[in-house]
């Protein structure tokens, strides 16, 4: 046996679509979905022409909403026999494009798979179909004493299905993981039709584990179909500890020095004082505006346990130099706390007509770094920028502060923002933390990954998907694009589409 | 190092040319382990040092050939562990192999498994490319996650040459504990306590004897062995236990028939088969020391909804791995045609044709 070439159609290029034809393509549907399930009218498409990146809009050729399984999968065979584009989505919240419609393709909603299958209880296990929202299954399973771990800070809105495409976190994964760690398994549809199971209902499942392919593959791999989640003991007691102060590095060094000591904090978040002050014009959470800093802390487990890790914490907060440390009293209080940290976002349009957000992660270490090179940004390019981030894992989300109406303002927040996402890959950490790539930051995906690395990836995709007919042009740039890298410079956005729904 | 990786890619880039199988070895402690290994060897031992260690990052980057021993005592001089407890086996098993066979030990059930715990690996593929996928962050999802991928992969996508690996603090403290209960008991008390915020770390049951052991802050491990009562083991002893089933040096193992794992749902009743069995991870893994025919054993954990592995032992040359469903094994193959195009790595030791 020779080294084989490349299997047959396989490119780095972009394909073209041109050629799908709409009447044809509207014909096949409408045998296989109810009038109600397939919009095609250009009345009715605008609704999905973004997703929580609104400034960059496409209309689709057709919108279909499939209510079962059976007709994901017709839906699949039509557009594979068609070569037409399908992009999945959610229910729209994303931040970085991934729902972006394509021209000449099909918009995939699973919004109207919604039904919560099975909360098992004693398995400590919810199967659930991928429009179901993300803290509908804590909710469902709240009876129970259990909950579903990963808190996006969209959760009230986003779905599992998206939050499988795009692995995403939360303000809990240092402690409770990411999406792919509270999977059990997901029953998905590929490009061909076949209806495929990654992972099992056991720890682990024979073969490859596709299960971490599957997960933040941004609907690039397969429809995701219905999804089964490891529910969690809710812990007996939460209480969270909030510090301030004023140097932004010294909060960057008490964020290692919990860590050093063995503590593994439910959540740790920062927030610099332009972040504070926002939040607290805009949800009064009570944040000391006059720090430079503030660090959340939050601890669970039991009365005892909970007791005994404050006091550490406090210890290390103090011995690190905090000017005020207060620690929850109630629950009431400790919502209280949260409640600024998850309204960042809205605050940030409170404050500003447009911002950027960043979500590079970065080794913790590097914070206090990033920090000052953001402030020194700041001059540089005569903007601001808010932090928050999350602390406990160096996930980042600056939050640049511009006006687009103002002639060059978005040029310049795209260049602040650019020049973030470099020093996130030169402090050795990566330009997307749980946003995903998108179409917003395909770009810089040729700055984190080799031309080879770009190859494997666009053959991983092939793998499952050898037309490239799902969400094409998203997640993993062309080489081309990569060679105009630097050259060319895409739109950055912020989001605009749900202005008041928490995020991160 | 560079020189060495450079080698090997020139070597892998020869084979490939030429269609020589390569046998991708660290220690051999798992060599017993999957389907035979055939081709020339390739040892990786002599790739070993830990790259980047800081504690506070909570993250250990390290070459392939490292002896597991060796990246263990590092962290635990520091307070730290690989979480997922991996089984060494024999002396001389590797960061490498560890990270490829993707097996893991007591803890697996309470904290995950290897694949959890990956941050990012360097590798070459089977067209001698040296890839890096991932990084040494805790959340990235820039690209595929094709590090985690490679945990339990076999070697078989490509050739493992460094990874980044998320570690945790050591518990403060630990307790193990001990109750008479018959299997059916054990399995329905291990999901129960599964549902409460109780800090368990590690369960087995084996010939009458529930043995649990819990883990987490003074605090906390007190106020649960209180209120779970049992028979409380010495430490040392129970250090001993945990090791014994987590090498598989325990006397249970000690044997020549087949030994199945069987890995099921936790919550799946008793498996029923013939021959002797010891229980894992809250239930979801099932050691099976029998005789009983392949098709019996493999049948029987698929309906509990579960796989079974012929784990040591027994005829090697056929099925070890669970047979899977068409859809799925093809897309296996397409994977890894992506990475070995000329199906050189490791070929055949996870499944025929991978």
């Amino acid at each position: 046996m020779g080294n084989t070439p490349e299997t047959p159609g396989f490119t780095t290029a972009e394909r073209d679509f041109s050629q799908v034809d709409k009447r044809r393509l509207v014909a096949a549907l409408s045998r296989v979905l109810p009038a109600t399930s397939l919009l095609h009218e250009a009345e009715d498409l605008p609704p999905y022409e973004c997703d929580g990146m609104s400034t960059l809009r496409q209309v689709p050729l057709v919108v279909v909403l499939p209510e079962t399984e059976v007709q994901v999968v017709a839906i699949l065979k039509i557009c594979a026999a068609q070569k037409v584009p399908v992009v999945a989505r959610g229910a729209g919240t994303g931040l970085s494009g991934g729902a972006m419609p394509h021209r000449f393709g099909v918009v995939l909603s699973l919004a109207r798979l919604k039904k919560i299958l099975k909360i098992d209880a004693h398995a400590r296990r919810a199967v659930v179909q991928p429009g179901v929202r993300n803290l509908a299954i804590s909710e469902a399973a709240a009876p129970y004493g259990l909950y579903y771990a990963p808190d996006p800070s969209s959760q009230i809105a986003c779905t599992i299905g998206g939050n499988v495409a795009e692995n995403s976190g939360g303000v809990h994964c240092l402690k409770y993981g990411l999406t792919i760690h509270n999977l059990l398994k997901v029953r998905g549809v590929t490009i061909a039709g076949e209806i495929v199971e990654f992972g099992s209902l056991a720890l682990d499942a024979p073969g490859y584990d596709l299960l971490p392919l599957i997960t933040g593959s941004e609907g690039m791999l397969a429809v995701v179909t219905e999804v089964t989640v490891r529910l969690t003991p809710k812990p007996q007691l939460a209480r969270c500890v909030l510090a301030a102060f004023d140097d932004v590095v010294k909060a960057g060094d008490a964020v290692a020095r919990i860590i050093a000591a063995g503590i593994i904090p439910a959540g740790l978040e920062m927030m610099d004082q332009a972040a504070t002050v926002a939040v607290e014009a805009f949800v009064h959470a009570g944040y000391p505006l006059d720090a430079q800093a503030i660090l959340l802390c939050e601890s669970d487990g039991t009365p005892e346990e909970v007791a005994e890790e404050i006091g550490r914490v406090r210890a290390l907060l103090e011995d690190s130099g905090a000017i005020e440390i207060r620690v929850s009293g109630d629950e009431a209080e400790r919502l209280r706390f949260w409640a600024g940290r998850k309204a960042a976002f809205p605050a940030a349009g409170r404050i500003s007509p447009d911002y950027y957000c960043m979500d590079g992660t970065i080794p913790r270490k590097r914070l206090g770094e990033m920090l000052q090179a953001i402030q020194a940004m700041e001059k540089k390019y005569a903007m601001r920028c808010i932090n928050v981030f999350h602390a406990g894992d160096g996930n980042l989300h600056p939050l640049i502060l511009f006006d687009a109406n103002k002639p060059g303002d978005q040029d310049t927040a795209e260049a602040f923002g650019a020049e973030i996402l470099e020093l996130s890959v030169a402090l050795g950490g990566t330009i997307t933390g749980e946003h995903g790539v998108g179409i917003e930051k395909i770009n810089q995906m040729c700055s984190q990954f080799s031309t080879p690395e770009i190859v494997a990836f666009h053959r991983v995709k092939a793998a499952f998907d050898p037309e490239g007919l799902l969400n094409p042009g998203k997640a993993i740039p062309t080489l081309n694009r990569c060679a105009e890298y630097g050259r060319e410079r895409m739109g950055h956005t912020q989001p605009q589409a749900h202005p008041d729904l928490p995020r991160f | 190092m560079n020189d060495l990786i450079h080698a090997w890619s020139e070597r892998i880039r020869a084979a490939s040319a030429d269609g020589r199988s390569l046998h991708i070895r660290g220690g051999g402690s798992k060599d017993f382990y999957g389907r035979p290994a055939v081709g020339d060897l390739l040892d990786t031992r002599m790739c070993s040092g830990i790259v980047n260690y800081e504690p506070s990052e909570l993250v250990v980057t390290a070459r392939a050939g490292t002896p597991l021993a060796e990246l263990e005592a590092t962290l635990a001089a520091r307070g730290q562990m690989l979480a997922f407890e991996p089984p060494h086996f024999a002396l001389g098993s590797t960061v490498g192999g560890c990270v490829a066979a993707g097996l893991a030990g007591p803890r697996r059930a309470a904290v995950g498994g290897v694949r959890d715990f990956v941050l990012g690996a360097r590798m070459i593929d089977g067209r001698g490319e040296l890839l890096h996928f991932g990084g040494e962050v805790m959340k990235n999802v820039a690209g595929y996650d094709v590090s985690r991928v490679l945990a339990g992969s076999l070697g078989t996508l490509g050739l493992i040459v460094e990874v980044s690996l998320k570690v945790l603090p050591r518990p403060v403290a630990e307790v193990t504990l001990r109750f008479a209960m018959d299997e059916a008991a054990a399995l329905h008390q291990l999901n129960v306590w599964g549902g409460q915020p109780l800090p368990v770390s590690a369960s087995a049951w084996h010939g009458g004897v529930l043995t649990l052991r819990l883990s987490g802050a003074a605090a906390a491990v007190d106020a649960a062995s209180a209120r779970l009562g049992g028979e409380q083991i010495p430490p040392e002893a129970a250090d001993n236990f945990w090791r014994g089933l987590r090498d598989h040096t325990d006397s249970f193992f000690q044997v020549d028939a087949p030994m199945w794992r069987l890995s099921v749902p936790g919550d799946a009743l008793a498996a029923s088969l013939p021959g002797e069995q010891l229980v894992e991870w809250g239930g979801a893994q099932r050691w099976l020391c029998s005789v009983a025919p392949a098709k019996e054993v493999r049948a029987r954990t698929e309906a509990l909804g579960g796989h079974a592995t012929l784990f040591r032992h027994g005829e090697r040359s056929g099925a070890v791995f669970h047979p899977l469903p068409a859809a799925l094994m093809a897309l296996q193959r397409n994977l890894k045609r992506a990475f070995d195009p000329a199906g050189i790595l490791n070929p055949g030791r996870m499944y025929e044709g991978l």
